[in-house]
């Protein structure tokens, strides 16, 4: 899994922190959070798209080897929320790469995230045997 | 057991060994911080899925690289356990890990080629003492035959207490784990991102990972030696280190290249270089 803090207001950060700690402890389905696109599997993501973070999301994304699955986590990457109208706000995380899971809410709770990134995991094995189909 | 199938069961049951120890290692790690932990087979898991995953080559090189690194460590492994020279096997051990520091420079990215610069260094730091161990296990059993120092029967461990304090010493920069985690750490936290590996995406990776679980068992089998008057003793003794290399890496940060080597190199002097001398009195004056 690969976390990145697109502009997002740090309230998702730290849930996503908190899904590391020995309370939520994510570790147990095997999810390490991990620093490099290369090594993972799963894209999250929260926060809204900016015009200045729209080429490192897509820079990122091109980056991960296949399979991918890409989290939007809380309302701001799904939609962009209310920052949507602002001048320099793209939208959510899907106007510029595509998104499978989407974690509602403002903050997104760690139960949510990870509730998020085991569908994510479950994608990943669909993704798989559509790769495997094509070829 | 004879010695060919010594070595074929190394080629065989090492990486399931290995990865058994690795995931061992993540569980013991995870309750050490108050965590639950992944399951055991973890470990395998990555690694099957790593194998499907896409291969993103940066270059013609680092596949065959990686291949040979594997390889060579491989080999290493098989001619311990085959009984043979103990200098071969760590020479070619060395040779092994050469590979990987190049396939880490032909990558070109900075993360990746610092990281090999450091492995270049924990090596410089750590292959003395190797070295060492095996001149000391020949002063005391007459042999550099992996063979005739096990079947020696004398209990090495009271002759060489300061080489395989030594030993343990630089077993935590070959294994690369904290404090010695240098050139790549077990997480990609670190202004390194994951140093060494950085680069190496899918099947690579996955290769690197088996590399790895080769590399523990053939250490592991190192340390065995000196304990190898009673394969039960040896076998426990060699698991209790890896325990303890376990609570070293959850309890110290990273040390400064520098003060790798220094330590690594006063350790080899003081423990290793002392017993060694202590030795010499005794058997060869």
């Amino acid at each position: 899994m690969f976390h990145y803090d697109g502009s997002s207001c740090n309230g998702c950060d730290i849930e996503v922190l908190a899904c590391l700690t020995p309370m939520y402890d994510i570790e147990r389905f095997g999810v390490i959070n991990t620093g490099n696109p290369k090594h993972s599997d799963i894209l999250l993501i929260t926060g809204f798209v900016n015009t200045q973070n729209a080429e490192v999301v897509k820079s990122l994304y091109r980056q991960m080897p296949d399979p991918k699955v890409v989290i939007a986590v809380g309302i701001c990457a799904a939609t962009g929320n209310f920052f949507r109208e602002c001048y320099n706000a793209l939208g959510g995380v899907n106007t510029v790469i595509p998104v499978d899971v989407y974690v509602p809410g403002c903050a997104a709770r760690p139960e949510a995230i990870i509730d998020g990134v085991i569908r994510a995991a479950g994608m990943l094995e669909e993704k798989r045997n559509m790769l495997k189909d094509r070829k | 057991m004879n010695a060919v199938t010594r070595s074929i069961a190394y080629i065989v049951l090492a990486p399931i060994l290995g990865g058994l120890l690795a995931g061992l290692d993540r569980i013991i790690t995870a309750r050490m911080q108050g965590r639950y932990g992944p399951p055991v087979l973890q470990p395998f898991y990555d690694v099957l899925k790593l194998f499907e995953k896409e291969n993103l080559m940066v270059n013609r090189f680092h596949g065959y690289y990686l291949v040979c690194y594997l390889a060579f460590l491989i080999a290493s492994g098989a001619l311990f356990f085959f009984g043979e020279d103990l200098l071969m096997v760590i020479f070619v051990f060395i040779l092994a890990d050469i590979f990987l520091v190049v396939a880490a420079y032909s990558t070109n990215s900075p993360y990746s080629f610092i990281g090999a610069t450091r492995e270049l260094l924990q090596m410089l730091a750590a292959e003395p003492m190797l070295l060492i161990s095996a001149v000391s296990l020949y002063m005391v059993t007459g042999s550099f035959e992996v063979a005739g120092i096990a079947g020696s029967g004398k209990i090495l461990i009271l002759y060489l207490p300061g080489v395989f304090l030594g030993l343990v010493y630089v077993l935590t920069i070959k294994l690369r784990k904290s404090p010695f985690d240098l050139s790549t750490s077990h997480h990609a936290h670190q202004e390194l991102v994951k140093g060494l590996t950085t680069e190496f995406a899918g099947p690579s990776l996955a290769l690197v990972e088996i590399a790895h679980w080769y590399e523990t068992v053939l250490l592991l089998g190192i340390v065995y030696l000196f304990f190898s008057f009673n394969p039960a003793v040896g076998v426990a003794a060699a698991l209790l280190t890896y325990f303890a290399e376990i609570l070293i890496d959850n309890t110290n940060a990273r040390f400064k290249w520098q003060l790798t080597l220094k330590s690594a190199w006063l350790a080899t002097v003081a423990l290793g270089g002392v017993n060694l001398i202590v030795m010499y009195f005794i058997f060869v004056r």
